[in-house]
């Protein structure tokens, strides 16, 4: 095989000692687990009916991932509930599987319903266009899983070390493409999902036809992938699903409004540990381009390299960047030409302008029009002054308009008649949830994860955090004229990245409560990772150093230069060229 | 004759013979004593078939009972052999009957003392003097343990009694709607079967104690054979009975003189949501030379709550400062109202003296009227409503407090272990929480204690009862209860823990919420764990699964609860009289009849002889 270099490589030199090619008793804990756990049953069963406790045991809580489902505790509520002599308040969080964040009007209602009925009256939109549920009760897991799957959903994959909820580019303006692009990345779902009937019998009670084989998972096998894997599709010049943070991506080329092909993206993630550094977040490689039909064939060569060659043996490396990283880029493009029988063409030019959202109403080349609701870090439910569950449940029960679901955790009204706009602007009127003015083009472009209470990872406060903090940055950007500065912001509680904190422009990765480290530097359309700039500080160093940032970038900006590059430029942070030297 | 013969032997027959010829009359009466008092350390053996293979009224049997006492009794006619018979639940009759025994002997009268749970029924009849004290529990009921005896007498089977004397003291609680009905229900019973009634039955409240003295200084003189003229010296401390109660104590602390614990911790065990709380409690026994066994329980002297004292001295344009003279000595109002009296319960007394003091026609009504109805009409009035609703206009406080009986210290099942937490009591208290007339109520003890932090110590002494006691290690026990119910089970699987015991154990717990009420879970979570229990079958009442009750999960498993009782469990019920006992007790007669095979009425019995064999056990409130 040649690579763009020209230089032969020899694929069958490589270093295969961490790999699915090694026994179990080599390989970390989980690769055992799995390929014990007849194809992700294990005990689950058992454990649904413990009276005694609402946890479930740690194994089957690692497979229950696969099925959608993470046991978690109410954070708050730890201590007392130690005093109590009671066991921490286990509840379950419940995330769905829904490729490309769209979804039906009557699909939305039984998601809201589910939500009021089981889900402590919330429904949390995530940075992966899906939803969650959290504070389900061990025995409501089953009603819910019921209740999706009456209207066609399901919760598959949506954790667990395989593939996951494929994310698609919501673009509502290239309304004809996106439907295109949208059609192609359910496809992929359907095609990359695992197919074990675990899922139907342990919540739907349904037996196997015959008894799980070796033909179970013809792609996975026993151990299915080293770790997860997430693959997305993008609508330039929109970059709102972060193509450079998937495992897999592709860059939706069009011709004359037609879907032709893809340049492929690999080895993006976000997801590092503090204090080590052979853990850090990647900007992906674009590989080069393929048409349509090169799509599936183009899925199983990827993501069969990295089921045959990553990381098994320590799971803190397992992701695929590492893969590329420790194998060369170069090496892996070429397995993966090698898999599928020809080369990648040269990559087509493409463009992005940004990672964000527009809100407001847009018309769409299609004549139906859309509605980009911004809904603050994903959280749906009633606010006292906005009955935003309320409003969307009455706007679903219209029956005038589809649901979408962004990769920022917002919510855009789509395929709108223009006759029946008036009829949603008055219910979003009626319950205050119109997409307004927002306080500031930063908190526009800002997320948060979801972190504190439920999050077993969180270290320190997000999505109840950053808006405040927003709110006191806006005190910043009011004093230098910045407020309808478009300035990406993110926060997480822990350094994994859910909210991918490291390619926006002013980032925080909690440390410990009350506690972050803050970041600088990223591109505005996350072409680029940023750069710490401190450790584990609190509130007041955090302000200051944004004031001072923001002070000198106010008075020092070129003409259209956003915050991220200008902080570069400035001196303020060194730019990070490549994952590998992030923590250098 | 020969019948003696037929259990002693000749030689011992013809020594007895040639002893009593020697002795003179107090020697006499002191010899049996002393014989009866030995049997009187083996209840069992009182008045009853010395043999437990339950060949029930064999005459000779009776006679091994009464045989020390005949002989004597040729050389003094006159000396007969007092039975003093307890029915207790919380041990006041049990004291008392200690006392009675006492002030007898003083006399130089032959007492045994047994207690009605223990008394094998069939030698009744055979008795002479039967001096009983017995308490009512439940709803006019009597206290478990003795509801055998209860049905025995109140049967068909039951013997005449010509030829027995006896006298009853019952004990009450005249806030109760059935008062003091278990005694009324002997002292009737024992009349219509022939026994002669010694003096009138005197039924005591709470505040028992000068009434029982007096009744057990005269019951003593009416048994005293008027040849034995009454030592007042005796008399004196047979009256105010103390003697035989400290002795009885095995700490200088008790009822009457309770000691000042210090709390170590006070919080609620109930996680937020619950519609209830319920408190875990730490004591400190450390110095007071006072020990327990699993079972027992623990008196606590509370304190009416200040703010209630002054809402009620502010109704009745009292100050407080006012003194009162009381038994216990003179003391100021507001003291007397926040330490020494009752004032969030009224009772019959008080009620006819609120209709003097207000010349209230209505209050006079209910005074007098259908009992039912007063016991409602006092249950849903505190004396503050009573002054609310009912304004006594220029009340003195000596007015107000010859309405008021002295406040009663409360219980509480231990739910610790000496073995575990030495020095330490545990308590899982539930604060009482209701509302009269819209205006939020406290109960006294609960509500003293939810206040106490570990800067404060509360005086506490020991409730024991030997009607709740562990089995042998090795020996199955079913324990079920409802809310703090499980108090005396955390004691028992601390101890049998400790003590690494083989027996197998298994939990039915009830509360409302799972996620808020599982009281101790972890605690449990851990014991299955480590083997300490075998089994634990939560029931929730409140959750939205549905509700599910203690009787509903034992139903469930009636089968295997049925192969434990084979196996020889013992069964503990522990919590609600009112609703759980019964149902309980109802449940588990349908599992012994179906999976025992046996009809309604053998199920019953077979129950009962649980009881009896002490493997069917309940401490219920
Ligand atoms: C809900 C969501 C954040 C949000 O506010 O929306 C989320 C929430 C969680 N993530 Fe995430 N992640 C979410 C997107 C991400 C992303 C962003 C993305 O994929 O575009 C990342 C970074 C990209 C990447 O994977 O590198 C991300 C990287 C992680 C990691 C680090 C993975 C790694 O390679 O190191 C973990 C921890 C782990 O997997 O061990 C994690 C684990 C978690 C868990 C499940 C914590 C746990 O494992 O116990 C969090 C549940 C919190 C809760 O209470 O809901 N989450 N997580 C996002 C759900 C996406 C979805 O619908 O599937
Ligand atoms: C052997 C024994 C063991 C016990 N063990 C425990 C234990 O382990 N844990 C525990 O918590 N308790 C236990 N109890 C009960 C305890 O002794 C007290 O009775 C209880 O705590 C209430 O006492 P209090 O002084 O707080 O309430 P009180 O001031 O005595 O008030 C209780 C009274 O309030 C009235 N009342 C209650 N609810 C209402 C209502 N809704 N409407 C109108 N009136 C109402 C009733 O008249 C009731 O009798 C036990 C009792 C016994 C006899
Ligand atoms: C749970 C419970 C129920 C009671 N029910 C009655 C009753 O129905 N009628 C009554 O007169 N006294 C009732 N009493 C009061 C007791 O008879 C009284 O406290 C007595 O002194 C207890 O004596 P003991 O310690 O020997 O059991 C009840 C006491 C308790 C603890
Ligand atoms: S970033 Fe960390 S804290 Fe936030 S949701 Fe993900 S795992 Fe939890």
């Amino acid at each position: 095989m040649a690579s763009k270099s020209g230089i032969k490589i020899d694929l069958h030199n490589v270093d295969r000692s961490n790999d699915i090619s090694q026994p179990l008793s080599e390989l970390a804990p989980e690769e055992a687990l799995k390929h014990g756990s007849d194809y992700l049953k294990g005990g689950i069963e058992l454990d649904l009916i413990d009276e005694i406790t609402a946890a479930v045991d740690e194994n089957n809580n690692k497979l229950m991932k696969f099925h959608g489902i993470y046991m978690q505790d109410h954070r708050d509520h730890r201590d007392e509930r130690r005093r109590q002599k009671l066991e921490p308040e286990y509840t379950y969080m419940l995330r769905a599987r829904l490729p490309g964040g769209v979804c039906s009007g009557e699909q939305w209602l039984k998601i809201d319903e589910l939500g009021r009925l089981y889900g402590d009256n919330t429904v949390r939109l995530t940075t992966r266009q899906t939803f969650q549920y959290h504070y389900l009760e061990k025995d409501s897991l089953r009603k819910v899983m019921l209740g999706l799957r009456e209207v066609g959903l399901d919760s598959k994959a949506a954790c667990g070390d395989v593939a996951r909820t494929v994310m698609s580019g919501v673009h509502p303006g290239l309304s004809k493409l996106h439907k295109q692009v949208y059609a192609v990345a359910q496809q992929t779902s359907d095609h990359v999902i695992h197919r074990t009937s675990a899922y139907e019998e342990v919540w739907f009670g349904e037996a196997p036809a015959e008894p799980r084989g070796d033909g179970e998972e013809p792609f996975y096998g026993r151990q299915y992938m080293p770790r997860k894997f997430k693959i997305g599709f993008a609508i330039p010049p929109s970059n709102d699903i972060d193509i450079y943070s998937q495992d897999l991506g592709f860059i939706a080329v069009a011709s004359r409004g037609k879907l032709v092909g893809f340049n492929v993206t690999v080895g993006g993630g976000m997801g590092r540990t503090d204090r080590a550094p052979e853990t850090y977040p990647r900007i992906a490689d674009v590989l080069g381009y393929i048409t349509v039909d090169q799509l599936i064939p183009t899925l199983d060569a990827v993501m069969g390299v990295q089921r045959d060659y990553g990381n098994r043996r320590v799971r803190a490396r397992a992701r695929f960047k590492y893969t590329l990283d420790d194998k060369g880029v170069d090496w892996v493009k070429a397995a993966i030409e090698d898999r599928l029988g020809f080369e990648f063409g040269a990559t087509k030019p493409f463009e992005f302008t940004s990672n964000g959202d527009a809100f407001g109403w847009d018309t769409g080349d299609d004549g139906l029009e859309h509605c980009t609701l911004w809904i603050e870090n994903g959280r749906i439910i009633d606010h006292p002054d906005r009955p935003l569950m309320t409003g969307l449940r009455k706007i679903a029960q219209t029956g005038l308009c589809t649901f979408r679901m962004t990769p920022n955790q917002s919510l855009i009204l789509g395929d709108v008649k223009p006759e029946d706009r008036p009829a949603i602007d008055a219910l979003l009127e009626a319950h205050n949830i119109a997409p307004k003015q927002i306080s500031s083009q930063l908190r526009a472009n800002s997320m948060a994860c979801v972190a504190l209470p439920t999050c077993a990872l969180a270290m320190a406060e997000s999505e109840r955090y950053l808006p405040e903090l927003i709110t006191k940055i806006e005190g910043i950007l009011g004093k230098y004229d910045l407020l309808e500065e478009p300035i990406t912001i993110r926060s997480t509680g822990c350094p994994n990245g859910c909210a991918r904190p490291y390619i926006a422009e002013i980032a925080l990765t909690g440390r410990a409560p009350g506690k972050y480290n803050l970041y600088l530097g990223a591109g505005f359309h996350g072409q680029r990772l940023n750069k710490m700039l401190h450790e584990n500080v609190g509130e007041e160093k955090i302000l200051e150093t944004l004031d001072d940032a923001l002070g000198r970038f106010a008075g020092e900006r070129l003409p259209g230069e956003h915050f991220g590059d200008f902080t570069i430029r400035a001196g303020i942070v060194a730019e990070v060229k490549e994952g590998r030297f992030f923590n250098d | 004759m020969e019948s003696q013969a037929s259990i002693l032997t000749t030689a011992q027959w013809e020594q007895i013979n040639q002893l009593a010829s020697t002795l003179d009359r107090e020697q006499a009466i002191w010899v049996t004593g002393y014989l009866a008092g030995r049997n009187s350390l083996t209840p069992p053996t009182v008045g009853v078939p010395a043999d437990t293979n339950g060949n029930g009224a064999s005459g000779a049997a009776v006679n091994g009972g009464a045989a020390p006492i005949e002989a004597p009794a040729a050389a003094a006619p006159a000396a007969r052999l007092a039975t003093i018979l307890y029915a207790t639940d919380t041990g006041n009759a049990k004291e008392l009957a200690g006392m009675l025994k006492g002030a007898a002997e003083a006399k130089g009268i032959t007492a045994q003392v047994a207690d009605l749970a223990d008394y094998k029924v069939r030698g009744l009849k055979d008795e002479q003097d039967v001096l009983i004290i017995a308490a009512t529990h439940g709803e006019g009921e009597p206290p478990p343990a003795a509801v055998e005896f209860f049905e025995f007498i109140g049967g068909k089977r039951a013997p005449k009694l010509d030829g027995v004397r006896f006298a009853v003291l019952a004990l009450g609680d005249s806030t109760y709607e059935f008062y003091c009905a278990a005694g009324r229900i002997l002292d009737e019973r024992f009349a219509e079967l022939g026994a002669e009634r010694l003096i009138d039955r005197v039924e005591c409240d709470v505040d028992y104690e000068d009434d029982a003295d007096a009744w057990i200084a005269s019951v003593v003189d009416a048994i005293t054979p008027s040849a034995t003229p009454a030592a007042p010296a005796v008399n004196g401390t047979a009256v105010n009975g103390t003697a035989p109660a400290e002795a009885a104590a095995p700490s200088t602390y008790s009822k009457r003189n309770p000691f000042p614990a210090a709390i170590l911790e006070n919080h609620p065990l109930t996680g937020r949501g619950s519609t209830k709380e319920t408190r875990h409690v730490e004591l400190s026994l450390e110095g007071s030379g006072l020990t327990y066994l699993p079972g027992d329980a623990l008196g606590i002297v509370a304190q009416n709550d200040p703010a209630v004292v002054d809402a009620l001295l502010g109704e009745l344009g009292l100050t407080g400062s006012e003194t009162v003279s009381l038994k216990s000595g003179e003391q100021s109002l507001r003291e007397a109202l926040t330490t020494t009296l009752e004032i969030t319960a009224s009772t019959p007394r008080f009620i006819t003296n609120w209709a003097e003091l207000t010349g209230s026609d209505r209050l006079r009504a209910y005074a007098e009227g259908d009992v039912k109805r007063r016991t409602q009409f006092l249950e849903e009035h505190h004396p503050i409503d009573f002054a609310r609703k009912y304004p006594a206009k220029g009340i003195t406080a000596e007015q107000l407090v010859a309405g008021l009986r002295p406040l009663q210290p409360r219980l509480y099942s231990i739910a610790s272990s000496l073995e575990a937490a030495p020095d330490e009591a545990h308590l899982t208290v539930s604060t009482v929480q209701y509302n009269l007339y819209l205006r939020p109520r406290v109960g006294v003890a609960s509500g003293y204690l939810r206040g106490l932090t570990d800067e404060h110590t509360v005086p506490v002494y020991i409730s024991e009862n030997d009607h709740f006691r562990l089995p042998a290690d090795d020996v199955p026990i079913i324990m079920i209860g409802a809310g703090t119910g499980v108090a005396p089970y955390r004691s028992f699987l601390q101890e049998r823990e400790v003590r690494e015991a083989t027996g197998q154990s298994w939990l039915f717990f009830g509360e409302r919420n799972f996620r808020s009420d599982f009281l101790y879970q972890v605690e449990w979570q851990e014991w299955l764990r480590n083997g300490t229990l075998t089994r634990l079958d939560p029931a929730f009442s409140r959750d939205k699964g549905g509700r599910t009750y203690v009787q509903d999960k034992l139903r469930l498993r009636g089968a295997e609860v049925w192969d434990w009782l084979e196996d020889g469990a013992v069964l503990y019920v522990c919590g609600d009289a009112t609703n759980m006992a019964p149902d309980v007790h109802a449940t588990l007669r349908d599992i012994v009849a179906e999976h025992g095979g046996k009809d309604a009425e053998a199920a019953e019995d077979f129950l009962h002889e649980l009881k009896r064999d002490h493997r069917y056990r309940l401490d219920v409130y």
